[in-house]
């Protein structure tokens, strides 16, 4: 979880932040940032996740915090590797808030097609 | 009652409107967050580990009805439709969002509420006995000096980049909730000579350095509180550390320095401060006196009461858990616990805090109190008015008959909400108040004070826990850690760590060996956990947590 972690091929990462005017909690993605953190960037790369880290310093009016984090490939994208990671992407256990409320939204949608 | 004066009103109206002009700035880039985050945290605001935070001042937990309808209407409108009460007698709300924060601060401004001080290396709140004004075992009420040192430490030029954060608290009773061994600055009202006067204590503090404090003064007189308190705080600023933020804390100070050292010190700067002071605190003092003059108690016939308790059992068990005695006759302190077994300890709907609300405004002199254990007084209450309090209460679902048992746990909100915890604290609040409750346990274990704190920092207050329970990251795997003995309430003891730590799924099961051994070993019912840990020593219950191989 350390702000100095460095990707490499074998311990990918992904870039997480907080939304600047709203707080939640987003990941680098394609084209810029996603609350859904299976979207995620997974850099393998030094140097194209500290380019990517500078650009998303620079954003400081979208974003705060910005920070390189362990991940590892999932099926369906990037998943945490440390617990703090896997509650930040789901939210708290005692009620069904934060992220794991988007993900339900994007399914129920999802089946509604 | 407490009623905040214009003046007051003025300048948290003001502060309001500078925060306004600073997100705006934050917002358009010409702040950036370096800039910006001291300025937030100046007005409570912190960002937690899904979203923001907003803690707002509750000063020594007192609260009108008014007010309280008022963090109701912002738990609907800008949260999730309920707040958090912490152990500092505040309230949290953990979902807003930063565009919302100036409206929700411009209304709280309209109730005379803010969240001025409630982060940063600045005095907090200044916290008190739940009771305070109503306890049978007090004997000088300590409000009037909480506000004097409120009003005093608000917005004070000189103790607005501390060290470190610094809290005090303050007590007038016999028997001390307020936990003055364990501030930086704690005060105990007591008379000598017919004087009224303070015993001083220092250097207090949890943490990841717990330390009980020292008595610094053994009896102050009361008009030279606040030069003494100024002598105490500037000596602090003045030789803090500030080289390192883990040892910047008053309690280290004094232990490094050593007490005597530091006594001399404040003694000298309380000369010198003393003549600073002409007489506007005394003066103030004598107002605050009459806002915190008691309500207009009244004399009535209690039979009602002694019938209902004669005729309906379930009320009969909550009377005898959740009241406390009060200083008139007919009179008693209702204890309304957010220790539902299951919930979260401490959170609060805004239909419950509409409830508390009219409450207070029907039976209880429109007083309210949030106490430092996550749980709701209302101060007085007469007690043929209690089987309607419990009516009300019970259909809310907060007549939890808890008060001072196994499932009145205090748990900080842990990794489940912020960014420094290193395991979560509320599911396992939850699942021991569920886990007793089950095993129909928890009325035979009686009197017991269980409390979590999920990083070091110890907002839990592990450590005074009869029952301390520590959640770490071990190896990036929640571990828990169990101390055992301490007291926060008659003798103050820091409990001590029992052993290894416990993974996640074990803590519930250890914590059951442990108390089935205190049933096994107490002399009779009446023997709490913490007088047979007193009595016997850590040995059984260190065998209990950590049973022998059955095959070694």
């Amino acid at each position: 979880m350390s702000k100095a972690f460095v990707p490499t091929a074998a311990k990918p990462g992904v870039i997480t932040a907080n939304d600047l005017r709203e707080g939640h909690n987003v990941w680098m993605c394609e084209d810029g940032w996603t609350a859904d953190p299976a979207q995620a960037i997974l850099f393998e790369d030094e140097a194209i996740a500290d380019l990517a880290l500078l650009k998303a310093v620079g954003q400081s009016n979208i974003v705060v915090g910005p920070y390189l984090v362990e991940a590892r490939r999932g099926p369906n994208g990037p998943e945490p590797t440390h617990f703090r990671e896997a509650f930040r992407q789901r939210g708290p256990s005692n009620y069904f808030h934060g992220i794991q409320t988007l993900k339900q939204a994007k399914q129920s949608e999802a089946s509604n097609v | 009652m407490f009623d905040v004066r214009p003046v007051d009103t003025d300048y948290v109206r003001h502060r309001a409107a500078q925060f306004r002009a600073q997100v705006e700035r934050r917002l358009d880039g010409s702040l950036t967050e370096d800039e910006f985050r001291p300025l937030r945290l100046m007005n409570g605001v912190y960002l937690q580990l899904h979203a923001y935070m907003l803690r707002i001042a509750i000063p020594y937990g007192t609260i009108s009805p008014d007010q309280m309808r008022m963090l109701a209407h912002l738990a609907e409108t800008y949260d999730k439709g309920y707040g958090h009460w912490t152990t500092r007698q505040n309230i949290q709300f953990n979902w807003p969002k930063l565009v919302d924060i100036p409206d929700m601060l411009d209304k709280l401004a309209s109730v005379g509420m803010h969240a001025i001080q409630t982060s940063g290396n600045t005095i907090r709140n200044v916290t008190t006995d739940a009771f305070a004004g109503a306890a049978a075992d007090e004997w000088m009420d300590p409000r009037p000096y909480a506000e004097l040192l409120r009003s005093w430490s608000t917005d004070h030029a000189e103790f607005q980049f501390l060290p470190r954060k610094f809290k005090i608290a303050i007590t007038g009773a016999a028997r001390d909730r307020a936990l003055v061994a364990a501030h930086d600055i704690g005060l105990r009202l007591i008379q000598r000579d017919g004087q009224t006067g303070f015993e001083v204590w220092v250097g207090g503090g949890l943490g990841r350095t717990p330390m009980l404090g020292k008595v610094i003064r053994d009896f102050l007189p009361e008009g030279d509180l606040l030069a003494y308190i100024e002598a105490i705080i500037s000596t602090y600023n003045l030789s803090g550390r500030r080289d390192n933020k883990y040892k910047a804390r008053i309690k280290i100070t004094v232990h490094e320095r050593g007490l005597d050292v530091f006594k001399a010190e404040v003694e000298e700067e309380f000369q010198n401060r003393r003549r600073d002071f002409h007489g506007a605190d005394r003066e103030a003092l004598a107002i605050f006196r009459d806002r915190f003059a008691a309500p207009a108690f009244r004399n009535g016939p209690t039979d009602g009461y002694e019938a209902e308790r004669a005729k309906n059992g379930a009320f009969r068990s909550w009377t005898d858990t959740n009241l406390h005695a009060h200083k008139v006759d007919g009179y008693a302190s209702v204890i309304v616990t957010f220790k539902t077994h299951g919930e979260t300890p401490g959170d609060a709907s805004a239909e419950q805090m509409r409830l508390l609300a009219e409450l207070a405004e029907q039976y209880g002199h429109a007083d309210l109190r949030i106490s430092h254990d996550q749980n709701v007084v209302l101060p007085h209450v007469h007690k043929s008015d209690l089987p309607a309090v419990y009516a009300a209460l019970q259909k809310a679902g907060l007549a939890t008959a808890n008060a001072g048992l196994t499932s009145d746990i205090i748990a900080c909100p842990g990794m489940d909400y912020c960014t420094l915890a290193t395991a979560r604290s509320i599911p396992i609040a939850q699942e021991i108040a569920t886990h007793f409750k089950d095993a129909g346990l928890e009325d035979e274990i009686g009197k017991l004070n269980i409390r979590i704190s999920g990083c070091i920092n110890a907002c839990g207050h592990h450590h005074l826990g009869h029952i301390g329970i520590l959640g770490l990251d071990r190896a990036g795997v929640e571990n828990y850690q169990i101390t055992l003995g301490g007291d926060g309430y008659d003798i103050p003891a820091i409990g001590e760590r029992a052993g290894a730590g416990f993974p996640y799924d074990q803590v519930v099961p250890a914590i059951d060996r442990l108390l089935r051994a205190y049933l096994e070993v107490r002399q009779d019912a009446s023997e709490r956990f913490i007088d047979a840990y007193r009595r016997l020593g850590p040995a059984p219950f260190k065998a209990a947590l950590y049973p022998e191989p059955a095959d070694a």
